[in-house]
């Protein structure tokens, strides 16, 4: 294959990754922020976290694959973004570990401040890499100051402009919907109705702020800045979440999750098909841009990574969507029927 | 301090802690997995008990080694970007495939583990726990293959058009010995930390009376296991002393303390450097109790042949990269080394003890019962540790040996204000998360197997209703 198609091949791999990241441990991250206002009781508290207890984990993998892909199959943009980004990875990855081990200990006392304590770091733990990844998104469509050597120039401000600040707000939205949308699936009883009225409120703030990011995005010129124009894919993106709104009024759940997943499945696409070619645009200078030419791994790593994806990414896939389809029905918060 | 000290602190920082839990997932993931299909086979309820006690220690353990797994694979492009920009071809590599062999098996099927019980047919909740624990240890491998590249690098070419090394030979890579040798060394002492886990934790319950048979076969386990898995700690050691001898040259003579070429070559027991740790001010070697030549058997199994000392290895390295100090930070590497050594003897001595002490009838009256095995249960975190700063400082002052040094590897664009916040920000997380970690291991070790079978320690069966 020639080294050009292996480059796109991988630059879409990684797209793809970023994408399952989004819509897995999009709902996992709404699930974590919605934690303490929805539950009131402990055992409802419990509910909510097993409904993504046994597969918060496995998704948040597709983060740690999508950065390992990034590494191996382009170093530079690697290099870049993680140096560049370092505060905010820093504050993202205090998130995730805050999380990940409230996940496991905040039922190991049954004082209820502890517990309390551990599920605000939850929620914590889910706003934070929500709010940070939404920023840095929003700031690579943008455009961040990298000099002619590859090297980010600005520091953690850089990225708190107003654009940026938008994605990152839009992202916790659009989680915190996706999130109550999943808990409308997987809950029942009282609890499943207190997240429904929580998705209509949601749904409009993340309705907004997505229509605001969208109008933004498209004025400000940071709408097709690479050779692909991504043509009606927004615009699709924009329609499915107007339609998710007449589903979640109309208690037809998983309609309403299924809008709001391709919501943030088409807002990737968009990012990943505007930018394209470029991984990381230079507002310094265009000709500085990071492209997935000049960031990219030799030929022959790309062409071993390819047969490692192609054998383990099918086998992965099979079986974690295996783990869903076990765990598929609703959780009920009658205490003994709950996993501690 | 410069950006690249502060750099080195928080890399050693944040490795060294995850080092710290590590090793216990590593091996006590078999130890669960064996004791739950123990359970399948025999229907022996002790087994079951057993799968969920130790399962549970494992899980709060597991937490913690998982969640600043995350911090590591960040920070080779936080910190050091430069790295990733001239080896991230060949390094990468192995670190995708970890994400995508490993960390997915993993986590994936920890989860079905967890909350699977009557959700799930037994044989795949079963199945679940050995798939966790080949996951760990599969990371564990493609870790040290990506280290074992930066010690020993193989199978790649410097390609002048872009001043980068890039891989050639992907095979090459993947059976790289220094690699496997790690494994092998990481591995077994996975087992043998989880052994010694084991056997402090049933001491104190059999010293105590309490849950007799289950912690008495929960004894004899860690026991053997221990032992066997010491000597193949041990093995892997010296195997991979030998191999240091044939690639790594400066820093097998440095973990020596051997500054000038000799054969056949003399054994150092206690060498005290000067303070600038360039010169030997007084040393005590096995020549002098009768044993010359003991430093040549262990680089090449036999009592003469030459090592080499650091002098000339000095001047060697000077000759071929240039002015510069090519020297490992000595009374580091030789301390860690022995530090290391010493607590693998004893482990190895202690584990044996304990076996052999099974025989009896009556053990866990033994006055020794009360401190031998708590105290034992030191040894593995210590020299795990010990073996970790030694591996990583004996390569200084390269980052991938004789390619690039850690001085021209470091993130160009962080500032020391950066460099501040995120070690000060790691040091205040990780010291409270080792707070909360280490009181819920006391109280779960504590509480017993009965109480593991609850949500909560501190519940009354009563109250819980189901088991789980």
């Amino acid at each position: 294959m020639s080294y050009e198609m292996l480059q796109t091949i991988w630059f879409i791999l990684i797209a793809i990754l970023w994408i399952g990241f989004y819509f897995l441990e999009g709902f996992d991250f709404g699930v974590g922020m919605l934690l303490p206002f929805l539950g009131k009781k402990d055992e409802e508290r419990r509910a909510i976290i097993n409904t993504i207890g046994s597969v918060w984990d496995g998704n948040e993998v597709w983060l740690l694959t999508a950065g390992g892909a990034t590494f191996a199959a382009f170093p530079h943009w690697y290099a870049t973004m993680f140096s560049g980004f370092y505060l905010a990875l820093f504050l993202l990855l205090v998130g995730l570990i805050i999380r990940g081990v409230s996940f496991e200990y905040r039922s190991k006392n049954p004082d209820p401040k502890y517990r309390n304590r551990f599920d605000w770091m939850i929620a914590i733990g889910s706003f934070l890499p929500a709010l940070l990844l939404g920023t840095a998104f929003a700031n690579l469509a943008r455009g961040v100051p990298i000099n002619e050597n590859m090297m980010y120039t600005g520091n953690l401000f850089t990225l708190l402009n107003p654009y940026g600040l938008l994605g990152g707000l839009t992202t916790v939205a659009i989680f915190l919907l996706h999130g109550a949308n999943f808990l409308s699936l997987k809950l029942e009883g009282e609890l499943r109705e207190r997240v429904n009225g929580f998705a209509k409120k949601l749904w409009i703030v993340a309705t907004i702020l997505y229509v605001i990011l969208g109008i933004f995005t498209y004025t400000a010129g940071f709408w097709a800045r690479g050779i692909v124009n991504p043509g009606i894919v927004p615009i699709t993106a924009i329609v499915v979440l107007l339609v998710a709104g007449y589903f979640i009024n109309n208690k037809m759940e998983g309609w309403a999750f299924i809008m709001v997943a391709l919501n943030i499945v088409l807002t990737q696409v968009t990012f990943f098909t505007m930018t394209f070619p470029n991984v990381m645009i230079s507002s310094t200078n265009p000709a500085y841009s990071l492209t997935i030419y000049n960031a990219s791994s030799s030929q022959y790593t790309l062409t071993v990574m390819s047969i490692v994806a192609l054998i383990f990414v099918p086998i992965v896939l099979a079986y974690q969507g295996w783990t869903y389809y076990m765990f598929r029905k609703r959780i009920s918060t009658e205490k003994k029927t709950l996993v501690y | 301090m410069d950006p690249i000290t502060l750099s080195r602190w928080q890399f050693a920082l944040t490795t060294i802690y995850h080092w710290l839990f590590v090793p216990l997932t590593l091996g006590m993931g078999w130890f669960v997995a064996f004791m739950q299909t123990r359970y399948y086979q025999t229907r022996d309820e002790t087994w079951r008990k057993m799968a969920k006690f130790w399962g549970k220690l494992f899980l709060i353990n597991f937490a913690i080694g998982v969640v600043t797994g995350i911090v590591q694979e960040f920070q080779f492009g936080m910190n050091w970007s430069e790295y990733s920009r001239y080896v991230g071809d060949i390094f990468g590599a192995p670190l995708a495939i970890e994400a995508l062999l490993a960390f997915f098996m993993e986590s994936t099927f920890l989860g079905v583990w967890i909350f699977g019980e009557g959700r799930v047919p037994e044989k795949v909740h079963l199945a679940s726990i050995w798939l966790v624990a080949i996951g760990s240890n599969l990371s564990a491998l493609w870790i040290l293959l990506a280290n074992g590249w930066m010690q020993h690098p193989v199978g790649y070419v410097i390609n002048e058009a872009n001043g980068r090394a890039e891989l050639v030979d992907f095979f090459a890579l993947v059976t790289n010995p220094k690699g496997w040798i790690f494994f092998w060394h990481t591995i077994s002492d996975g087992l043998a930390t989880a052994a010694f886990m084991i056997l402090a934790v049933s001491a104190w319950h059999l010293v105590r009376k309490q849950n007799v048979d289950f912690f008495k076969r929960s004894f004899h386990m860690g026991a053997l296991v221990g032992l066997i898995a010491s000597v193949l700690v041990f093995l892997g050691g010296h195997t991979m002393g030998q191999y240091m001898y044939e690639t790594q040259p400066m820093k097998f003579a440095a973990i020596e303390a051997h500054w000038e070429t000799s054969a056949p070559a003399d054994f150092s027991i206690i060498t005290i450097g000067d303070l600038s740790g360039k010169r030997e001010v007084w040393s005590f070697r096995t020549s002098q109790i009768g044993i010359p030549g003991v430093l040549s058997f262990l680089a090449c199994n036999n009592f003469s042949c030459e090592v080499k000392g650091v002098d000339e290895l000095q001047a060697e390295a000077v000759a071929q990269y240039g002015p510069g100090d090519y020297v490992p930070l000595m009374v580091v590497t030789y301390w860690t080394f022995r530090i290391m050594m010493t607590f693998g003897f004893i482990m190895m001595g202690a584990a044996a003890w304990f076996l052999w002490n099974t025989r009896r009838k009556d053990y866990e009256n033994a006055k020794w019962m009360k401190l031998v095995p708590f105290g034992a249960l030191f040894l593995p975190y210590l020299a795990n540790a010990s073996g970790w700063i030694l591996t990583e400082m004996g390569r200084q002052p390269w980052i991938v040996y004789g390619l690039l040094k850690v001085e021209d590897a470091v993130s160009p664009n962080l500032t020391v204000l950066d460099l501040w916040i995120s070690l000060i920000g790691y040091t205040v997380v990780y010291g409270a998360l080792a707070v909360v970690m280490v009181k819920l291991m006391v109280k779960y070790a504590k509480a017993g197997p009965d109480a593991a079978m609850h949500e909560s320690v501190d519940v009354a069966p009563a109250l819980v209703g189901a088991d789980d």
